[in-house]
């Protein structure tokens, strides 16, 4: 099955977007697969490579670099969104790209769920 | 890149699909970013010739109660928006009852023309639909 992922809310801040990385990789795990993961809302956040977390904890932004470059995943970022909280293309980390929310809309129409995780 | 599609050029795998798209509006207009960047989705979505739906339950109910004033808290009334979408071929604008009566708010307080709906009849609306988004 093909799902694509609707992330809603910042990283360590939220469960969400640990929610939807554990789901993503379950999925892609199980055999099924994971086309796109779209950022919206703060959810943007989860693509600055500025992101720079104590090195006892996850590296959450490192993680979706890695599961995108491993399984091919397209990272999505909302220009709107990330325009509005200081997210260019110049301080994404790896795997990520900036569009727009039909990205998110055709992700919709093109797989068989949407699976979204934010409040 | 086509700005009115967000971004996407439609190719074959996206066209002539239509699917039931409802967007599920729980929170309320101001306080959060939610309400507003939802709207925007739905916008997009119009653009992609789609079954869309709006859904208003909990808080989100009082995103299209009428004499919404901004001015003192310096945020846009993005109200009126949602008078718009009927331009868009959005009519679908469902309102849960009971989220409605527990704030006091009944539909003449609406700015909008919707159906009121209990909640077993907005389940069953929510079932039908191939993609719900939840905001």
């Amino acid at each position: 099955m093909k799902f694509g992922i609707l992330v809603n809310e910042g990283p360590y801040n939220h469960q969400a977007t640990d929610s939807a990385y554990q789901f993503a990789k379950a999925a892609i795990d199980k055999g099924h697969q994971v086309p796109r993961v779209f950022f919206y809302h703060d959810g943007v956040y989860n693509s600055t490579r500025l992101t720079e977390p104590p090195q006892d904890d996850r590296n959450i932004v490192a993680r979706w670099s890695k599961l995108a470059e491993e399984h091919n995943v397209d990272l999505v970022v909302c220009v709107a969104a990330g325009l509005r909280r200081g997210i260019k293309d110049e301080v994404l980390a790896p795997g990520f790209r900036i569009s727009g929310l039909g990205q998110l809309v055709e992700a919709g129409i093109q797989y068989d769920r949407l699976v979204t995780f934010g409040d | 890149m086509s700005d009115v599609t967000g971004g996407i050029d439609m190719d074959d795998e996206t066209e002539g699909v239509v699917k039931k798209f409802m967007f599920l509006n729980r929170k309320a207009p101001y306080g959060t970013i939610y309400a507003l960047e939802s709207l925007e989705v739905v916008l997009i979505s119009a653009a992609f010739d789609q079954d869309v739906s709006l859904a208003f339950v909990d808080d989100g109910v009082y995103q299209i109660v009428k004499g919404q004033h901004t001015k003192g808290i310096d945020q846009k009334n993005f109200s009126p928006t949602y008078r718009a979408l009927e331009g868009y071929d959005i009519e679908k604008l469902y309102v849960d009852k009971d989220s409605l009566e527990a704030r006091g708010l009944s539909e003449e307080d609406l700015l909008v023309d919707v159906q009121v709906l209990d909640s077993a009849a907005m389940a069953d609306k929510m079932a039908e639909q191939d993609v719900v988004i939840s905001f």
